[in-house]
């Protein structure tokens, strides 16, 4: 500040002023919108800091100039070895701003990201509740015979909810409950849409609001994409799976079937009521769940944990 | 002759020099333009040479095609009631039908994103075969593959969009491929998938993600590499007879000796 050279130009000295002047120019303007107390207080903020700020800008043609020493940092790297070092301070004032800086900047760009990347990542998660499906009266599904049922597993998203189970009526089991063998369309290799391998009986149509059943006349089922084959029980006879087809639980309510939560299948021995299915928690398609390989690949936490 | 040669240079002057000029003092845009465009390259380079260029200009390809196709596809799943068909795949249906020369534009996308992915590996399998990937040009190798990992995944969240039944269960069968990864599948092919199965959000996901994110980071991507390129530029081929580059001193490995950022740890 010394000389006012073309090269040098005239640079005012530091002043905290501004700050409380642009507070009082937000609160003037926030008043408008809210009420005019704050306004009030704004305004009266920034003329006061606004004449203080003009005093200090103006202070070295009124004549009074303060002096403030420049600070320097002591250049450690440039004094060869011969000279004796002198040790430096922890923190110097610039250090400490330097490093409180990337610190502030650190943990305000981590306040702007990790709730976006939050909103990326998490609704996958978290919105996933599927309701129950109510497939309608056990009348509908005759005996011993399949019949494909594709219903809306989330209605309010439309036709791309839209899943399939093929169920079969099973009759009384031996305890004298109602049994269904109920499996879920999707392959168990990749997850393609299993279809089954005999004529659908399309005269016959049964559709309830946003479920609509087909009788098939089908005693095995077949993926078109990498030829998996699976029979009545769901169990592979041919192809890519690993596992057997995924069934629904199912619940009987006021004599209509309700279907459940999906579950995973290791392998099914016996038929229909009489069937024992050994059961696992739901996992990827792909993935064995039962035997050496579930442990040795792939590393699944459902299967480890579950 | 003289005075209308020194005429003409007055008018070259005034019109083009004096305006880059201007520009330059300000940018240093000419320099650079210099350094980036015109380097010196080995005397016996061939057209194999050129094939990273060639995949520059179909990525360029894709990302003008893309940004034009996004002004009319909609990313939508959800049924038209008149035509009974989901919004996604009615609107391919009008670009390619309807709108005209748009059946150019997306098969330039389509065929372009082919076109892009066979010259990513064939100027890989070039770089590979000359030994261009040694020092100092690791890092051009190891972005190269980040910006083929880019590509690769530009192809799989791409293939959703026209959302017809190949598509659809090509997409399936991706997802369920990640699901099958050791620890962190199922999280990938749930969070790909946006719950656990493909639903009304998905669509909208793979759209932000193929036309958004990964071109971002592909441009900054291709970004590090041009720079790179310039600054090291082009090997001569394995069985070039010329010494290549500039002459520099003979430096000598000490074990010791001072890097180029890390300062020497003790005399020399």
């Amino acid at each position: 500040m010394s000389t006012n050279g073309p090269d040098t130009p005239h640079v005012p000295g530091p002043s905290l002023w501004p700050i409380g002047f642009a507070i009082g120019v937000a609160c003037l303007l926030l008043g408008l919108v809210i009420s005019w107390v704050v306004a009030a207080i704004g305004a009266i903020l920034a003329v006061v800091f606004g004449i203080l700020w003009a005093l200090d800008v103006t202070r070295d043609v009124r004549g009074h100039v303060p002096a403030i020493a420049p600070e320097r940092r002591e250049a450690a790297a440039i004094q060869e070895d011969d000279g004796p070092e002198e040790p430096l301070p922890a923190y110097s004032r610039s250090r400490f701003l330097e490093a409180s800086l990337i610190g502030l900047s650190a943990g305000m760009g981590a306040v702007l990201t990790l709730p976006v990347l939050g909103f990326m990542v998490l609704p996958s998660f978290t919105n996933v509740d599927e309701e129950e499906v109510d497939l309608g009266p056990m009348e509908n599904f005759p005996e011993g015979e399949y019949v494909i049922a594709t219903y809306l597993s989330k209605p309010e998203q439309g036709e791309v909810s839209r899943r399939t189970a093929f169920v079969r009526n099973n009759g009384m089991s031996e305890a004298g409950d109602p049994s269904f063998t109920i499996l879920y369309s999707r392959c168990v290799h990749l997850g393609c849409p299993v279809q089954p391998n005999g004529p659908i009986d399309e005269d016959s149509i049964t559709k309830i609001k946003n479920v609509e059943l087909r009788p098939v006349l089908a005693q095995s089922f077949g993926c078109p994409c990498h030829g998996g084959q699976y029979n009545a029980e769901g169990n592979r006879t041919a192809g890519p799976p690993v596992r057997s087809l995924d069934r629904y639980s199912f619940s009987i309510r006021n004599g209509k079937l309700i279907l459940g939560e999906l579950y995973a299948v290791g392998n099914v021995s016996g038929t229909g009521a009489n069937a024992t299915i050994s059961k696992y928690p739901w996992s990827v398609p792909g993935t064995h769940v039962d035997g050496l390989e579930a442990w040795l690949y792939p590393i699944v936490p459902s299967q480890v944990t579950g | 002759m003289a005075t209308r040669r020194t005429r003409k240079q007055n008018i070259v002057d005034l019109a083009v020099l004096a305006p880059l000029d201007w520009v330059e003092e300000r940018t240093g845009a000419v320099r650079g333009t210099k350094w980036f465009l015109l380097r010196n390259v080995p005397r016996d380079i061939s057209w194999a040479q050129t094939l990273g260029f060639a995949t520059l200009i179909a990525f360029a390809v894709q990302a003008l095609t893309g940004a034009i196709l996004a002004m009319y596809y909609k990313p939508a799943s959800e049924i038209d009631p008149t035509t009974g068909k989901p919004l996604a795949y009615a609107s391919i249906e009008h670009i390619t039908q309807d709108l005209t020369l748009g059946w150019l534009v997306r098969g330039m996308h389509r065929w372009g994103a082919s076109v892009f992915v066979i010259l990513l590996f064939m100027h890989m399998g070039r770089v590979f075969l000359f030994g261009a990937y040694k020092y100092p040009r690791e890092l051009l190798w190891i972005t190269g593959v980040l910006i083929l990992a880019m590509g690769m995944l530009m192809g799989f969240t791409g293939y959703l969009l026209p959302w017809d039944q190949t598509a659809y269960w090509a997409t399936v069968v991706g997802i369920n491929l990640n699901g099958t990864a050791p620890f962190a599948g199922p999280w990938l092919s749930q969070f790909l998938a946006g719950g656990a199965e493909i639903g009304s959000d998905t669509l909208a996901k793979w759209y932000a993600l193929h036309m958004l994110l990964i071109p971002g980071a592909l441009i900054a991507l291709i970004g590090i590499h041009l720079y790179l390129v310039a600054r090291l530029g082009i090997t001569s081929p394995p069985w070039s007879q010329e010494a290549a580059g500039r002459e520099r001193p003979v430096r000598k490995p000490t074990g010791e000796r001072a890097g180029l950022v890390r300062p020497g740890s003790g005399r020399k």
